[in-house]
């Protein structure tokens, strides 16, 4: 038994219930997305062992029942971690005093030293401070390395980006980043935000009024036409590239997607390192040949593999390029002008303003 | 001072120390459990902890004294298992005043612990933390300056009482002549410099303390004042 299972069964506010069941994989980030008031901080409270969920429920973490109708493991008892989306740093404790916090109870050794999550997240210069001098973003740094620290073998993140401003929640997605790729630590993470969540998870389980409405890889999911992700007006296919070049003359950076290249803005990432590009469905067009003299960068060849239903007046359709997919939302007089059909070799047109856009979210 | 004074003064400070230990100990639970619920049984429970602070001491002490009396129950079981009487002992005495102040160590107690977030105690549980632990590691330093308020609190309302004292300690000297009581004997038996000393010693302790108090932490050493 490997990952976090899942059948939770949780009344909330009025006619509101919680009801879910699925399976966690015990690798990479599982991100939790839906809208606000969708029960997702509930999943997290239920999981954490903050809240009992209704009898008939089961929460199995590897071979660990958590909870069942014939126990219930407190919280503290859990191997979990716990970022909360307001920090909720002790007061009365400086920094260093609050990433040590769970040494005093030995739960299980863990096998992160306290000098690697400081050199991790970048807290060397705040181990003195107060835990209330500090600002949003440094909060939320400090609460990540506490929670690491308490040995955790499944980390729970609630929004943690929630309440810190642009620059800010950039830094925190940069540690996030950070932390996936050294870290062999599962983490479930409940976002909101899309394109937060699109940088950042491997799978996705969309969470709808209570209810499980798709789960799957991410990338599958986004460049599906058939989940709710895709009717939202920000839509959009996301796709893995390599670092190729760095083009210091014109600020930009050449990346490498399935033998294509992409110029995308400035990245900070060194070569050959791998690195997710967000491209929104509205922002792509197709054409039957490539067009000469076009100002715009980004043509690659794709083959149409699905259309979509039509929704005011346009439909959206999925490209594929190699082993990946792209989304392009057009009209549904461009559809029947063109005569498209499923098989179709186009040219995708990507309007480089959304790359640029999409690939600063990350940097630091 | 008279060595009936020093007496006096010793037995007041013996009193109000022992009464408020036993307040802090057994007060401290109480203040926590009315901090964390909100609902008949706590408002119930709320109301009788604060009643000393608008009854009458007389009325306090007149039905602890039926209620500590040789012959009752109470006052019976006791003579069985220490073999001396209830009434009009240290003992009674520590009874009195525990109730009578309880008030003043309780709510500023209470008022301190509903402040601190239930947030905090969540994250303090999910790094490991059992109730127990969330409580001395979390609630205990965040309300250390109420604890201190309602030790002084508690500790100078002691010193201060007089009818719950009077009703069911009496005046013995040695055993439950208090420094309140002894003013009292004083100025009945007309002895005005004596009654002075004491008076005057008593007014400057209680300024000091309450100066100390609110110069130190003025919000909740008023909240404890209802």
């Amino acid at each position: 038994m490997t990952g976090l299972s899942l059948q939770l069964n949780c009344p909330g506010e009025g006619a509101f219930r919680l009801t879910v069941d699925c399976h966690i994989p015990d690798r990479g980030i599982t991100a939790i997305y839906g809208h606000s008031g969708g029960g997702k901080t509930t999943l997290l409270n239920c999981i954490a062992g903050l809240r009992a969920a209704a009898p008939g429920s089961l929460i199995q973490f590897r071979n660990v029942v958590w909870q069942s109708d014939q126990q219930f493991v407190p919280p503290w008892q859990r191997s979990i971690g716990f970022v909360f989306q307001d920090a909720r740093l002790f007061p009365h404790l400086n920094v260093l005093q609050n990433l040590e916090y769970s040494s005093q109870f030995s739960r299980h050794q863990g096998d992160i030293s306290i000098s690697s999550v400081v050199e991790l997240l970048h807290l060397g210069d705040l181990l003195e401070r107060p835990a209330d001098s500090l600002s949003a973003g440094q909060k939320q740094r400090v609460a990540i390395g506490r929670a690491l620290l308490s040995a955790p073998q499944l980390l729970l993140l609630d929004e943690p980006l929630a309440n810190l401003d642009h620059a800010a929640r950039g830094q925190c997605l940069y540690y996030l980043r950070r932390l996936r790729s050294s870290l062999d630590l599962p983490m479930l993470y409940v976002s909101h935000d899309i394109e937060e969540t699109s940088q950042l998870a491997d799978h996705l389980v969309l969470l709808e009024d209570g209810k499980i409405e798709a789960q799957g890889s991410m990338l599958e999911l986004c460049s599906s036409l058939d989940t709710r992700l895709s009717q939202d007006e920000q839509s959009a296919a996301i796709v893995l590239g390599t670092i190729k070049r760095h083009d210091n003359a014109y600020n930009l950076t050449e990346l490498e997607v399935e033998g294509e290249t992409f110029y995308v803005n400035h990245l900070p990432e060194p070569l050959a390192a791998k690195r997710r590009l967000r491209i929104p469905a509205r922002d792509v067009s197709v054409c039957r040949r490539r067009p000469p003299d076009s100002s715009i960068l980004n043509i690659v060849p794709v083959e149409l593999a699905e259309i979509g239903d039509v929704r005011d007046a346009r439909v959206l359709l999925r490209l594929t390029l190699g082993e990946q997919h792209l989304l392009a939302r057009i009209t549904h007089k461009s559809l029947c002008e063109m005569q498209l059909v499923v098989g179709d070799l186009l040219f995708a047109q990507i309007k480089s303003a959304a790359l640029l856009t999409e690939a600063v979210g990350g940097h630091i | 001072m008279t060595s009936l004074e020093l007496e006096a003064l010793w037995l007041t400070i013996r009193l109000a120390a022992t009464t408020t230990a036993l307040l802090l100990i057994l007060g401290t639970p109480l203040a926590w459990w009315l901090s964390r619920r909100r609902d008949n049984l706590s408002a119930l429970v709320e109301s009788i902890v604060a009643m000393p602070i608008i009854l009458p001491p007389t009325v306090l002490g007149f039905y602890l004294l039926l209620l500590l009396a040789p012959q009752t129950t109470v006052g019976r079981l006791w003579e069985q298992i220490t073999g001396s009487q209830l009434a009009f002992s240290f003992s009674a005495l520590v009874i009195g005043s525990f109730i009578y102040s309880m008030p003043f160590v309780v709510q500023p107690l209470q008022t301190a612990f509903t402040r601190v977030p239930v947030g905090l105690l969540q994250a303090a549980s999910t790094l490991g933390a059992n109730p127990w632990a969330q409580f001395r590691s979390v609630v205990l330093p965040l309300s250390k300056r109420s604890f201190i308020t309602a030790a002084s609190l508690g500790f100078a309302h002691t010193v201060g009482e007089f009818g719950v004292v009077l009703m069911i300690g009496g005046n013995i000297p040695g055993e439950t002549q208090v420094l309140s009581i002894a003013i009292y004997d004083h100025v009945e038996s007309l002895q005005f410099g004596e009654a002075h000393r004491l008076a005057a010693g008593l007014l400057c302790f209680s300024f000091a303390l309450l100066f100390l108090l609110y110069r130190n932490d003025p919000d909740s050493a008023w909240r404890a004042r209802p």
